[in-house]
């Protein structure tokens, strides 16, 4: 049954020193598709995301119940690489974080990381990358200047192709788009349309009507619970828990 | 995984150099200073008033006495100086002025202490003979330097903490009609306590340490001091004057006074590390 | 009979303004005083020759050297330690028992007077490792005395790297030393130097320390276990021992001129890379 799925998490439970940030989770997500995950805020999105990719180990005092499981492994466990593990699960962050260095030194960190060296393996690698976030032709005359001076939605867009240089299996995104333009938001939601294809993607919208354009399927999440959870459609026109249906029409946000 | 491992135990060993340091510095000079007080007696070692090495006599009150006469004197010139300048700088002048004072008034701080003696021995040891009689290299001189030496650290200090001071204090007390000074006065001022006492508690550990400028105007006496015009010694420049010559007893005993000067300003540290708490809460 | 306030405060603000220009006046005119008699001393022979006739006259050059030689030793040895440390509280470890142990010891040695050092400096280098009064002694006090000034600013710039940034790194599949010296360091590095300049110029300036440890023989070292002279005791026994008014003022006025470039390089270091954020 696991094989369906790429990532199982069973009665996971999250504590930041005393506080709990999500409970009872049970829930699996299949490959290849984009799952979005909806709630106010504070409901456990970004907790859940991290603890994807355990970069919440960064954290001191936390604690986690309960088992995660990618491609069957869990990734709790002692023999679990902890950069493996975040190279297979990509990240990009709410708020464009470019590396204080040049465009490609940017996207080629990751793989330099790992240990390719080669000047033209990178050269492709951060080609086929920016290319694949929609950014390839923006900057490609000027690779080797300060990713600082790229504009918020270009930052952003670096993110991913820095993330994807890694060749994760799976990506995950935090309010990617808050705090971008329009079109800017509109060709990273693009992006994500053909990404799926190769990806398997988790996607915490920036708003409603964001999940509703891209989403394959939506996991509803209130105080650290999932409350509802299934296909978009499913979920925008036919809600089967109150409380979905009150947070889908607006009566709290 | 294991070079992880080896990386984080070998920045632990690093980080504990600065506390085997420490250590070291207290075994070693308590090894060699500890047996001589003990050997002429503790309490006639500290409130012995005869330092004559050559007749293995080692009293060294006059030093604790000089030492201590010194730094009341450097305090009194120091801080209400110190205070009136950080005041002006925070409150009373424009701030791009302030603003460039402030570096010139770090660069006074690194100026090194034998430069002040020198101005010392040159400018105001003659001044205080002429003027005020006795040899000049006096205690007066010496206060008077130690003063000026310590005046950058409570400048800075004091001012940092006026001005970390929320704007709210002062907007407060002058909505409510006080005048600029009074503000200054009794809410500005009362508020940086704590900063202002820590840059006198640091103050202090730097009179008290204070060796070069020292032995260049104090002069050389060894003998308890009756006036501020008299010569007198530090404990420093106890150590500073005849660590060159010492041998044997002699030597040690220069180790003794440093035992007890190591003692005076951990004790010194110890109540700024307090009152830095105090003022935290 | 009543003051009004207004007369309090001005008479208050008077004083205080006295106050603040004859402390600063005074300040400034040790300076001036030292540089104006002895800048016009300074010329390239001063530099360059050896000290003559114990110093009556010729140069400082090997003084010069002993300063540049003793506080390079102070540096090359005192910088890993102090960033070592400084990576450790900050990368390594949270709050606890041994950063507390660990700040204690670098506080409380940040506080010991410079003659304290120098008797230690004298007892554990000169006699106990058996180095004798040489560059080597030296230059191990002097690191011992600028430790705790680089822990506190490497601390300092490595605490301002933000968070995120690491999260980035490590997010990328970067193991901890790999994020340290990738992200962290480099990022560092401006305030980093910052501290390790403002130790340069303690150990420039240091005297009581360096005669009890380095000796004060005016001649050009052979090698790291020679005896060596450093231009702040040239000057201080040029001064003591009256030997020459002129020289002592022309090397003071050198010594200062050497601080204020180390000064106005950490302050220009300061502003235009560690204040920008």
């Amino acid at each position: 049954m696991e094989n369906r799925f790429k990532v199982v998490i069973q009665n996971f439970e999250f504590h930041y020193g005393p506080v709990l940030a999500l409970k009872d989770l049970n829930l699996s997500i299949r490959p290849n598709q984009i799952f979005a995950i909806l709630g106010p805020a504070r409901s456990g999105k970004t907790t859940l995301l991290k603890s994807l990719n355990r970069l919440n180990d960064l954290i001191f005092g936390t604690r986690h119940r309960g088992q995660v499981y990618i491609d069957g492994q869990e990734i709790f466990s002692e023999q679990m690489s902890l950069p493996e593990l975040r190279r297979r699960v990509g990240m990009v962050f709410d708020l464009p974080t470019p590396l204080p260095m040049s465009i490609f030194d940017n996207v080629a960190y990751g793989p330099r990381l790992k240990g390719i060296g080669e000047r033209s393996r990178l050269g492709e690698i951060v080609e086929t990358s920016l290319t694949a976030a929609v950014l390839w032709d923006e900057v490609k005359d000027r690779l080797y200047s300060s990713a600082l001076r790229l504009s918020g939605g270009q930052q952003q867009r670096l993110c991913i192709a820095r993330m994807l240089a890694l060749e994760p299996e799976i990506i995950m995104l935090d309010e990617p788009c808050s705090g971008l333009d329009p079109i800017s938001t509109a060709s990273i939601e693009k992006s994500l349309m053909s990404l799926k294809e190769k990806y398997t993607i988790l996607l915490v919208p920036h708003n409603i009507q964001q999940a509703s354009r891209v989403a394959d399927r939506v996991g509803f999440f209130l105080g650290g619970e999932l409350i509802e959870e299934g296909p978009s459609e499913e979920i925008f026109t036919r809600p089967k828990v109150k409380k979905t249906e009150d947070y889908i029409s607006g009566r709290f946000g | 995984m294991t070079r992880e491992k080896f990386l984080e135990r070998g920045f632990l060993l690093i980080a504990l150099s600065s506390i085997s340091i420490l250590g070291l510095i207290a075994f070693f000079i308590f090894v060699e200073g500890v047996p001589l007080m003990w050997k002429t007696g503790l309490e006639s070692f500290l409130l012995g008033d005869r330092w004559y090495p050559s007749k293995s006599s080692f009293g060294i009150f006059p030093m604790i006495v000089g030492s201590f006469w010194v730094t009341v004197g450097a305090l009194i010139v120091g801080l209400p100086l110190g205070v009136a300048c950080a005041v002006y700088l925070s409150e009373l002048t424009h701030p791009t002025l302030a603003m460039v004072l402030r570096p010139m008034i770090q660069l006074l701080a690194a100026i090194p202490s034998v430069i002040y003696g020198f101005w010392g021995l040159i400018v105001l040891v003659p001044l205080i003979r002429e003027s005020l009689g006795g040899p000049g290299l006096s205690i007066l001189a010496g206060s008077l330097v130690l003063g000026i030496m310590i005046l950058p650290t409570i400048i800075s200090i004091s001012e940092d903490s006026l001005r970390a001071l929320p704007r709210t204090y002062k907007e407060g007390a002058l909505s409510l009609g006080a005048t600029h000074w009074q503000t200054i006065w009794r809410v500005l001022l009362p508020a940086a306590r704590s900063g202002i006492v820590a840059s006198i508690i640091l103050g202090m550990g730097r009179a008290i340490g204070e060796t070069m400028a020292m032995i260049m105007i104090l002069g050389n006496a060894a003998q308890m001091p009756h006036s501020i015009l008299n010569s007198a010694r530090t404990l420093t420049t106890n150590i500073g004057i005849e660590m060159g010559y010492a041998t044997g007893d002699h030597r040690q005993a220069l180790f003794a006074t440093g035992v007890v000067l190591f003692f005076i300003i951990m004790g010194l540290n110890s109540l700024a590390l307090i009152f830095s708490r105090k003022g935290r809460a | 009979m009543k003051i009004s306030r207004h007369r309090t405060q001005q008479i208050a603000k008077t004083i205080i303004w006295v106050a603040a220009f004859s402390t600063l006046g005074v300040m400034f005119l040790i300076l001036y005083q030292v540089l104006r008699e002895g800048l016009p001393l300074l010329h390239l022979q001063f530099f360059l020759g050896p000290p003559r006739q114990m110093g009556r006259t010729g140069g400082i050059f090997s003084t010069i050297v002993g300063t540049l030689v003793l506080t390079a030793v102070a540096v090359v040895i005192a910088t890993p330690l102090g960033v070592g440390t400084a990576i450790f509280l900050r990368e390594y470890t949270r709050e606890s028992r041994v950063s507390r142990i660990i700040r204690f010891g670098t506080d409380c040695l940040a506080g010991v007077p410079s003659i304290i050092f120098g008797l230690f400096g004298f007892v554990f280098f000169v006699i106990f490792l058996k180095m004798g009064w040489s560059i080597l002694s030296g230059g191990l006090t002097l690191a011992t005395m600028i430790l705790p000034t680089i822990i506190c600013t490497a601390e300092e710039a490595i605490k301002s790297i933000s968070y995120s940034l690491r999260e980035v790194s490590y997010g990328l599949g970067a193991t901890r030393w790999q994020t340290i010296r990738k992200v962290v360091l480099p990022n560092a590095f401006p305030g980093i130097l910052t501290g390790v300049l403002l130790g340069v110029g303690r150990s420039v300036g240091e005297t009581a320390a360096v005669i009890l440890t380095a000796g004060s023989s005016f001649l050009m070292p052979d090698s790291l276990f020679s005896p060596i002279r450093t231009m702040a005791v040239h000057f201080y026994i040029l001064a003591r021992e009256g030997i020459s008014m002129e020289m002592a003022y022309a090397t003071g006025a050198a010594l200062i001129l050497l601080i204020l470039a180390i000064n106005t390089a950490a302050n220009w270091l300061m502003y235009r890379y560690v204040h920008r954020g």
